[in-house]
């Protein structure tokens, strides 16, 4: 296959190219095709199973796809291991709320931050060796207005308060690609707003693709929407042309308002 | 914090005045070395949350190693047990490479199989003694300085190392590393998310453990002049597993009081009930699941925050 033109390799950071997953027969994502612009927020909508989330796992390699090709900023990661990706800038969020429950919630950011001094095998050092990393820790907390419970333990957290969490962990690692999984499910009318203006905030300085059925949400801040049904995209492009789009009206759009509603995923 | 620092104390006291009160220090230092043995299990166990069936492994396999250096090699006490440990290291990464790969019960069983084979091993081995094992390993000289051959020397050679370990084990903990360590053991996918090759963390967990679990078992046959089977064998492992939860999985004390809970009913009932002191350890092994899964020190832990 021939490499992207350099153009392109600036303008999409992550390309998909007849991406591919089955499950025993059922095909839960077919011959996808996703180029994601650099710099935008770019919302994946569909409805259940259209298989959202297994993408999200294709993408961040927690799954193997069955055919097709991923590049990131022009390099084949088709084959790249999860934590790898980690390294390289593509930081995934996960549907139900991913935090260490049981350590605070300086410890929580402090784990992402942690990775990148280099005393992560270091099991004779004191835990203060780590004290250099509270005042970065303590800056993104303030950004998530989180910065009163950094002493709390994540498990006692409200569940608005750990997606914050979850989204300043995920800050910390200074990614270039943030892929958030349903940043805003099964939360409060007031978290929704909380959260939606964060990844606003986070999205200046990076690309974010996310998974979202709030599509007041997606009407609010994403710049580039793609729909997914039963594993195939069926359109992409800016809301108000998508929203238009008659397969798009008949497959999803007709349910909106029930999403609107906070269906559950 | 205060409350713990001055147990620790006392403890500490206490230790040191036991052999003076009537106790019998070769049973003393049985249990510091099972004391030592459940520790290393519960840094696998309780703080990386990896249930190993086979850690007898590296308990016994270091101790033979010992004895064999000592008694067919004439090497000093020191660099005996170093070297128990040091294989025992080694036979926990290959041990930790192979089981770390699969989770939960899987990783259990590849553990109760690598452990079943070093038993065979021991068993048939032309080092190893076969069924009567190695006897009468002398325990020499410390570092050419200090005869051990004195009870009460020994005792405090391995109450030294006890405390030695103890404290290590509370700053692997504790460090940048334990804090990795325990975000893994929380949310393994979250940790990998963060950029995390969580097998190789899991691996050193691995490592530390059989190299202490080595150490104890190092101890233990130049405490007891002797390596056998048992030390080996899979009711070892099982032993092992039970002092920890009995005394509390992840906590810092709990195996102690595990290993001295076990340790003293073995000693003590054997001699008034025979063979029966299985079934009665295994009764109460059931009742601690039943009903104090957190241990004796976890439940007083937990009960203290409330």
């Amino acid at each position: 296959m021939a490499a992207a033109p350099h153009s392109s390799v600036d303008q999409f950071i992550l390309e998909t190219r007849g991406l591919t997953k089955q499950f025993k027969g059922f095909v839960a994502v077919s011959n996808v095709d996703l180029r994601v612009r650099r710099g935008e927020i770019h919302a994946l909508i569909g409805p259940n199973g259209a298989g959202k989330t297994t993408f999200f796992n294709l993408l961040t390699r927690f799954l193997t796809p069955d055919g097709g090709q991923i590049l990131y900023c022009g390099e084949d990661i088709t084959l790249a291991r999860p934590a790898e990706l980690a390294r390289r800038g593509i930081v995934r969020s996960f549907q139900m709320s991913a935090v260490f429950p049981h350590l605070t919630v300086l410890e929580n950011v402090r784990i992402a931050l942690q990775r990148r001094l280099s005393s992560t095998f270091h099991f004779w050092k004191p835990a203060s060796s780590l004290a250099v990393l509270d005042a970065r820790a303590r800056e993104l907390l303030a950004q998530v207005d989180l910065a009163g419970f950094a002493h709390t333990r994540a498990v006692e957290l409200p569940y608005g308060r750990k997606r914050a969490l979850e989204l300043a962990t995920t800050l910390a690692m200074a990614p270039k690609l943030m892929l958030l999984d349903e940043p805003t499910q099964g939360m409060a009318h007031e978290d929704v707003d909380r959260v939606t203006a964060l990844i606003r905030q986070a999205a200046a300085e990076r690309t974010v693709l996310m998974v979202e059925h709030n599509m007041q949400v997606v009407a609010r801040i994403a710049d580039t929407i793609t729909v997914l049904q039963r594993g195939k995209v069926i359109a992409s492009g800016r809301y108000a042309e998508v929203a238009r789009d008659p397969q798009v009206m008949e497959a999803y759009m007709g349910s909106a308002e029930a999403a609107l509603a906070g269906a559950p995923a | 914090m205060r409350a713990a620092a001055i147990g620790y104390l006392l403890l500490g006291l206490l230790a040191l005045a036991l052999p003076w009160v009537g106790l019998y220090p070769v049973f003393l230092m049985k249990l510091l070395c099972f004391a030592m043995f459940a520790c290393a299990y519960n840094l696998l166990l309780g703080f990386g949350r990896m249930l190993s069936f086979g850690h007898a492994a590296f308990f016994g396999f270091a101790a033979y190693v010992t004895s064999w250096l000592i008694t067919a090699h004439r090497v000093g006490p020191a660099a005996a047990v170093l070297s128990g440990m040091l294989v025992a290291a080694l036979l926990g990464t290959i041990f930790g490479g192979l089981a770390i790969r699969r989770r939960g019960i899987y990783f259990a069983m590849i553990t109760l199989a690598l452990g079943q084979l070093v038993y065979f091993v021991c068993l048939e081995a032309p080092f190893t003694g076969g069924e009567n094992g190695l006897q009468g390993v002398p325990r020499g000289t410390l570092l050419g300085l200090l005869p051990l051959r004195s009870d009460r020397v020994m005792y405090y050679l391995v109450l030294a190392i006890f405390v030695a370990v103890f404290l290590f084990i509370r700053r692997v903990v504790h460090s940048p590393y334990g804090h990795v360590l325990r975000a893994i053991r929380e949310n393994e996918a979250r940790a990998i998310s963060l950029g995390y090759d969580i097998n190789r963390y899991k691996l050193l967990a691995f490592i530390l453990s059989a190299a202490l679990a080595g150490l104890a078992g190092s101890l233990n046959s130049l405490v007891l002049g002797f390596a056998t089977l048992s030390d080996v064998q899979q009711s070892t492992s099982g032993e092992v597993i039970l002092m920890t939860l009995l005394g509390g999985t992840g906590t810092f004390f709990g195996p102690v009081v595990g290993a001295a809970l076990v340790v003293s009913l073995q000693e003590y009932l054997s001699d008034l009930v025979g063979g029966w002191v299985t079934a009665i350890i295994g009764v109460i092994f059931v009742a601690c699941v039943l009903s104090f899964r957190r241990g004796i020190i976890g439940e007083l832990a937990a009960l203290r925050r409330r």
